[in-house]
């Protein structure tokens, strides 16, 4: 497994502080930690090239910040860079002033062409629009079908007048499909193309064909997130072929890095618009170029992380849970159980502990937990008696034991899971409650110098914890009116990570928050 | 708004995860209904099923096999492998842009640090991977200082060697579609077809079935992707266009598992020589999803075992596709793997590195969106190609 950038960077850079500037050989190991970890990420070679110049350029020019040391200086011009190439060019979709607005989606087969215009179609009944999606993939066997019942469960027209299986000319589909739609009113027509490949002439000419005969508002191409180094090479031959204005990124719920948005928003200076993120008709977002600059730097992502969360939890309950560990109430094990529950449904927790910052560092040990550790945990807590798991303080030494042969674990871990249980307790008491964290007076925890990562069980977990706690440290105030808006606040919607960047959000969660840990250290 | 879910979050992790754990999601992601029923009908084209089979494949050109009487209209008869080989290797030298960067710089007078650079650079976009790049570079420098040489011809031949080394043509790149008897009864051979979304496999089992009845052999195939719009119509009309069956679900999102396992079960009752199970695309990232694959390939093998497990890797696909690669051969104990989409720009240099690290050999290679499209791996060509 590959350690993270910064923990590579801050690796190859030798930490000598009190310089006027970075000393070439800082910005010569940086840079090429720089490559390859871009390499790593399947970001496309003439794309590293040129961004690890920019880097070097804007390396040796910078003046050496005494709050950061050299790593983190570079680090923090990286992620700049980084984040103005993928959304130097953010912008809406662009809808044609007399509807029909058509969109036309392009893409390599096997991109997600189809099952994105099922989302879209979703996205934009959402928006308040009627959209009519076309079928005009008659190439692969029953793509035409596929895109009607997705299509039915996004709850949106389709107009397939070809059974497709390779009848039908898909020129023609696609310009009865905008007739129809000004027939019926539709005001967006969605028109999905068969996958094509870069070097097809022929296919390619056909997609020009459909352009011209239905003079899309906007060309989407979709692309997957796995893509390599062919990235570069295909995004070229549709952007001389058909000519996209926007780019789609599919799959990216995989753990792809995703070098591939860079690669294309950089060569061909198109927008990444759009981030499909799941297999079901709502995951379908705005795409964020922090994110993905810190995905692909694999520098940890704590704002997916909180969107997931958000998602998965109930949200009334949370924030009665809420309540109750700050401290008007008293964090009891039913309490745990249920967030364990709604935890689960979260996805991998493996998964979740690599989206903390900082966490790459012990991906090994991560990889080797055995998984039914949790299960003993539950099994535990599931032992106890509702009168137990309210006060836990009752559990005496027989009823331990009891416990411990219900769950068919030993004593030890039920005391254990007790102790730890006090820990969280107290731990999350004083987070919840803002600033006053007792480790806060430590202040700058460095990732390398955590204290206990060595062997002992809790020190590994306390990174996460401390990083959690410190990127939210400092503004109690701020925090306490970001929680009073979230009471108030309905239920974010799907993919509403920007609303975690409005003004009512703690501007703790911005951006610059993923620097944070760099320049605290 | 995140200020609860952070302590709730880490507090709860920190709970959970005393020992540093990890937790795997139970939940099912697509709320798949409890019970499945069996397999409905399967839809059987107009077609009686293929002849009797000789396990060895033709070599002439047109397949011996004339259609039955009763089969459909558009009932194609599958190309041969020879003969398909021909047309294909041509498709894998289409794009030559590297190969020549690559003669440019073997052509120089001496191979400088930009030389080296540039060699490295043609690789690494073929999607080598840095290390198996590295590794295959460092070689060639030591290749290169014992023998002295500075022909470019014999340093592009060094470079080709090494890298035919790197993919291995010794690996046994057979596929094993030949029934075999089991205590007195006739076992199909299973070839479970796994991967990621959008790589192909639904078109692969479908070409692959028609690799299999051009060498005279009888298929049927399982439609377990029930998960996916129209997938399962999709696998029935490459069935139909070959003259196979497709064992199936009655409707969408039933238990893929037991799909599969009704397959085989069918297989051995009508007694063929190989049983082609389709698979919904799954990211490896998912666990619940990667849990259900693993049930599949479980209950699918116990009427009999299966014999070839592919995993269908897109050829675009960058450095993840090692880490596909690992996940899914833990779960699917795979076999081989199928590189498919290889006819476009991209160079599936990624499955140098899968092949190195995880040693499954690549069986087969998909060549382009015709129906036969599809021909066994052939190392030296691919090489070849990478080279341009």
């Amino acid at each position: 497994m590959f350690a993270s950038l910064s923990d590579r960077i801050n690796a190859a850079v030798s930490s000598l502080r009190g310089r006027g500037r970075l000393s070439d050989a800082d910005i010569a190991a940086s840079i090429s930690e720089i490559r390859r970890a871009l390499l790593d990420a399947d970001v496309a070679l003439p794309v590293v090239r040129d961004f690890t110049a920019t880097v070097r350029e804007r390396a040796e020019a910078a003046e050496l910040s005494k709050a950061l040391n050299p790593a983190q200086q570079i680090v923090k011009i990286v992620h700049e860079e980084l984040t103005r190439i993928l959304g130097g060019q953010a912008r809406e979709l662009r809808f044609a002033k007399r509807p029909p607005t058509v969109f036309l989606l392009a893409g390599l087969q096997g991109a997600g062409k189809t099952t994105l215009a099922g989302k879209l179609g979703r996205w934009l009944t959402e928006q308040g629009h009627t959209p009519l999606l076309v079928a005009a993939d008659l190439q692969r066997p029953n793509a035409v079908q596929q895109l009607q019942i997705v299509g039915q469960g996004a709850g949106v027209a389709v107009w397939a007048p070809e059974p497709g299986n390779g009848v039908g000319n898909p020129v023609e589909v696609a310009r009865s499909g905008v007739a129809h739609a000004k027939e019926q009113f539709y005001d967006v027509v969605v028109v999905d193309t068969a996958g094509r490949l870069g070097v097809d002439a022929e296919m390619m000419q056909q997609a020009a064909d459909i352009r011209d005969a239905t003079q899309p508002d906007e060309i989407l191409f979709v692309i997957d997130a796995m893509i390599g180094q062919d990235a570069v090479t295909t995004a070229n031959a549709f952007a001389e072929g058909v000519g996209f204005t926007g780019v789609v990124l599919s799959k990216l719920d995989g753990d792809a890095r995703g070098g591939a948005a860079l690669s294309v928003a950089s060569v061909t200076g198109v927008p990444v618009m759009f981030a499909s993120t799941g297999e079901k008709v709502g995951d379908f977002e705005r795409f964020h170029a922090d994110r993905m600059a810190s995905r692909i730097l694999d520098m940890g992502d704590m704002l997916t992380l909180i969107e997931q969360a958000e998602r998965a939890f109930d949200e009334d309950q949370a924030a009665e849970l809420a309540n109750k560990i700050a401290g008007d109430g008293d964090f009891t094990l039913q309490d745990f159980l249920t967030q364990m529950q709604q935890m689960r449904q979260l996805g991998s927790m493996k998964k979740m502990l690599g989206m903390l910052p900082g966490m790459a560092q012990i991906r090994e040990q991560l990889e080797n937990f055995d998984e039914r550790e949790v299960d003993r945990v539950e099994a535990i807590v599931r032992s106890m008696t509702p009168a137990e798991r309210d006060t836990p303080k009752i559990i005496n030494g027989s009823r331990r034991s009891r416990i411990a042969r219900g769950s068919g674990t030993t004593v030890t871990e039920v005391n254990q899971l007790l102790d730890r249980f006090e820990q969280a307790k107290t731990m999350m008491r004083s987070m919840a409650r803002g600033g006053g964290a007792p480790n806060m007076a430590g202040g700058g925890f460095g990732l390398g110098s955590m204290p206990g990562m060595g062997k002992k069980s809790k020190g590994k977990m306390a990174p996460p914890v401390q990083r959690g706690k410190k990127s939210r440290s400092g503004n109690p105030a701020k925090r306490a009116a970001a929680e009073r808006a979230a009471l108030e606040r309905p239920t974010a919607s799907r993919g509403s990570a920007f609303g975690l960047t409005d003004p009512s959000a703690p501007p703790s969660l911005d951006l610059p928050e993923d620097l944070t840990k760099y320049l605290g250290r | 708004m995140a200020d609860w879910v952070l302590p709730v979050l880490i507090g709860v992790v920190v709970l959970v995860v005393g020992s540093l754990a990890l937790l795997v999601p139970r939940r099912r992601r697509r709320a798949l209904p409890p019970a499945a029923p069996p397999v409905a009908e399967p839809t059987t084209p107009p077609t009686g099923p293929a002849p009797p089979s000789g396990e060895e494949p033709v070599e002439t050109a047109e397949p011996s096999r004339a259609p039955p009487a009763a089969t459909a209209p558009e009932l194609t008869t599958p190309e041969s492998v020879p003969s398909r080989l021909v047309r294909l290797r041509s498709r894998l030298a289409r794009s030559g842009a590297l190969g020549q960067a690559l003669l440019a710089v073997l052509g120089r007078d001496r191979l400088d640090e930009a030389a080296w650079e540039e060699l490295e650079e043609t690789l690494l976009q073929a999607d080598l991977g840095l290390e198996p790049t590295t590794a295959l570079l460092t070689e060639l420098r030591t290749r290169l200082r014992v023998d002295g040489t500075r022909d470019p011809v014999a340093i592009r031949a060094t470079l080709r060697e090494l890298l035919l080394a790197q993919v291995d043509p010794t690996m046994d790149r057979t596929l094993a579609t030949a029934r075999r008897e089991v205590d007195g009864t006739w076992l199909p051979a299973t070839v479970l077809m796994v991967g990621v979304n959008g790589t192909g496999k639904t078109t692969t089992v479908g070409k692959l079935a028609r690799l299999l009845v051009a060498q005279d052999q009888t298929v049927l195939l399982g439609a377990a992707d029930t998960f996916r719009a129209a997938a399962a119509d999709q696998l029935a009309t490459w069935a139909q266009r070959v003259g196979v069956e497709v064992v199936r679900s009655d409707r969408d999102g039933a238990d893929p598992a037991s799909v599969a396992h009704d397959a085989v079960d069918r297989g051995v009752a009508d007694g063929v020589d190989v049983v082609i199970i389709d698979t919904a695309g799954r990211l490896q990232n998912k666990a619940g999803l990667m849990d259900e694959l693993g049930k599949i390939a479980r209950v699918a093998s116990r009427r009999a075992p299966i014999t070839e497990s592919l995993l269908v890797l897109d050829a675009t696909t960058g450095q993840n596709g090692l880490r596909q690669a690992r996940v899914f051969a833990e779960v699917a104990q795979l076999t081989g793997i199928v590189l498919t989409k290889l006819d476009g720009s991209a160079k599936g240099g990624i499955v140098v590195a899968v092949q190195r690290e995880l040693g499954i050999p690549v069986k087969l290679v998909g060549l382009g969106e015709g129906p036969d499209d599809l021909a066994p791996f052939d190392p030296e060509s691919f090489v070849d190609a990478l080279l341009g």
